[in-house]
């Protein structure tokens, strides 16, 4: 997701870190050098609701498992009172159920730990314009979700994306930038940005109970 | 005496020992209630915890009272409807009853007394023991039910004589069934306790050889090469999906799925090649030929990627009613489909031409200077001249 908006003209954002592990939280910091303001970090739940209400970041980098509710706890807390921070979820965490969860509780995007420094930067970035983030595993599990046969009746199952949707989410999933995305299907960036901020909208809207049904089906949960 | 239901009952509430048995034994000469409620309370009432030990929580008082009202209701609507408890053949049924009760109940703690000595003596002891201690129980239960029996045989007329043989055979055999069943029960419920048991540690056995086998070893490899960051970066990332795996996906047999099989081959590429391979997977189809052709090529694929650009290669695998996809994407310095450099030939045979041999096909797009995806079709219901 090396975007054009990687350069130094822009306004540093200001992030906070949660994650239990200081040398993980210490690692990010490194990685991510000056390019962000990192104005907080976090260990645990009652922690992350402290520093985010005390420094009102730009964007939350939030573990998916964190010691006192995990990140769900924190969204929980946090999403209503403060709608100008946006969530960013970064694990290493494999379930669908914990990534969907946290992306249901308001997180804007979830990536791996494995990103790369430029990656998560200019994630950030994104996130905190309002955009939302797909990694291709997100992508993978909202495919999963929305193609497994569930009941598409109109106001108990998910809400079907459109095929545009769909293609976009395939394209992600197969390791494509949203750039590349954009030149694939002659879109423009700003298009590809609406249809992925779009589907977070329908993956956060969607019934929890048929998402829950499809996570068990996968002996995911 | 016989059951300690009185002395449970007067445990319970206070109230003397003496008069409650008084009372048990004046209702059961006053037409045979306090023998139906006496067995009540030994077949519902918890068992009296061993002396010495804390006192289990019990049933309360209502909960007794409740009991013998019930009793005293059931007693009441059959004499209403006629049936005299003292009649004829109603006493040798409570009599067999009450045998069965007697029995019941014993073999109930006699399994217990085993269960308890097994932990600390032999089998044989034990079974003496128990047999010594609750002879006499074992004996009085077995002689209550052949005389109920005999009582419920003698009690027919002669009007019935022809039956009458037929009758005591039934009831014989129906008194043996009743005294042996608790036992074989009792035999089965314990075998199937020390088979949840077995399974249990079963499982804490594949726990420990897992970890044995793959994290101490990993770790142990990690320590030796310390000093070099590419070695250690690449035997964590193995265990990591080794683990992961392990750990969410319940059975994941290369053979058995594609899916399963993908996730194989960027294990074995990753641990030959320096770089990461990210597997994506929606839906997923069982093995077979034709599928084991696609894994094949898309092995080629992932590995000529590792190869030639390293860093992170991204596998998505799609599967639906009628297609298996696979693509392979890589981010190094592409090159031109159309003059393929040598060391590439590998793809026009190893990847297009398997590909076409199993009945799909195999799509090669690069951008020089922006990577290379190679997308593999497999068409899942295809006519006869498919299979290779």
């Amino acid at each position: 997701m090396s975007e054009s908006s990687a350069g130094s003209g822009r306004t540093r954002r200001r992030v906070v870190l949660v994650d239990d592990h200081r040398l993980f939280r210490s690692g990010v910091r490194a990685e991510l050098g000056d390019r962000v303001e990192v104005v907080g970090e976090a260990g645990d739940v009652d922690e992350a609701v402290a520093v985010v209400t005390a420094t009102r970041p730009d964007v939350v980098l939030l573990d998916v498992h964190l010691p006192g509710g995990g990140g769900r706890a924190v969204l929980d807390a946090c999403v209503e009172s403060l709608p100008d921070v946006r969530f960013l979820a970064l694990s290493v965490s494999d379930a669908a159920d914990d990534v969907i969860g946290v992306v249901r509780g308001g997180a804007r995007g979830y990536v791996t730990k494995a990103i790369s420094g430029d990656e998560l930067v200019d994630a950030i970035d994104r996130v905190a314009s309002g955009d939302a983030v797909f990694s291709p595993r997100l992508a993978g599990f909202v495919l999963d979700a929305f193609a497994s046969g569930l009941p598409e009746s109109a106001d108990d199952g998910l809400d079907a994306l459109s095929p545009r949707e769909r293609e976009v989410m395939r394209l992600i999933a197969r390791g494509y930038t949203y750039r590349e995305v954009a030149r694939e299907l002659v879109l423009s960036v700003k298009t590809v940005e609406t249809h992925v901020s779009a589907v977070l909208r329908k993956l956060q809207l969607s019934n929890r109970h048929e998402l829950a049904r499809w996570a068990a089906a996968r002996h995911l949960v | 005496m016989l059951g300690g239901v009185c002395r449970g009952i007067s445990d319970h509430t206070g109230w003397s020992v003496t008069a409650l048995r008084l009372s048990f034994v004046a209702l059961t000469l006053a037409g045979g209630l306090g023998i139906v409620l006496y067995a009540a309370y030994w077949v519902w009432l918890p068992v009296a915890p061993e002396p010495g030990a804390p006192e289990q929580p019990g049933r309360d008082l209502a909960g007794v009272l409740g009991l013998g009202a019930l009793g005293l209701g059931i007693a009441l609507a059959l004499s209403a409807a006629g049936l005299d408890l003292t009649g004829t053949w109603i006493t040798p049924l409570i009599l067999v009853a009450v045998g069965v009760a007697v029995l019941w109940r014993q073999s109930d703690e006699s399994r217990r007394e085993m269960l308890r000595a097994d932990l600390q003596a032999s089998a044989r002891a034990t079974t003496l023991t128990v047999l010594r201690r609750s002879g006499p129980r074992i004996l009085l239960g077995v002689a209550l039910v052949l005389l109920g029996v005999f009582g419920a045989v003698l009690s027919q007329g002669d009007v019935w004589a022809s039956l009458r043989g037929l009758a005591a055979a039934l009831l014989a055999v129906a008194g043996v069934a009743l005294v042996l069943f608790p036992f074989v029960a009792g035999w089965a419920r314990d075998l199937a306790t020390e088979r949840r048991a077995r399974i249990r540690s079963e499982e804490r056995a594949e726990v420990a050889a897992q970890v044995h086998d793959s994290v101490l070893q990993t770790l142990t490899l990690i320590q030796r090469a310390a000093q070099d960051p590419d070695e250690v970066v690449r035997l964590a990332r193995t265990e990591e999906r080794a683990l992961r795996r392990w750990l969410y996906a319940p059975v994941g047999d290369p053979g058995e799925t594609l899916v399963a099989a993908i996730e194989s081959v960027a294990a074995e590429v990753e641990s030959v090649v320096a770089c990461s391979v990210e597997v994506v997977s929606v839906g997923d189809v069982a093995a077979d030929d034709r599928v084991e052709a696609l894994v094949a090529a898309a092995r080629e694929a992932v590995l000529n990627a590792a190869k030639h650009a390293g860093g992170t290669v991204s596998v998505y695998v799609e599967c639906t009613a009628t297609t298996a996809e696979v693509f392979v994407r890589d981010r190094g310095r592409g090159f031109d489909p159309d003059r393929v450099p040598e060391d590439r030939l590998g793809l026009r045979e190893s990847v297009i031409g398997r590909m076409d041999r199993a009945g799909g096909r195999a799509r090669v797009r690069s951008v020089p200077g922006e990577g290379t995806e190679i997308d593999l079709l497999l068409p899942l219901s295809l006519p006869a001249r498919s299979t290779p």
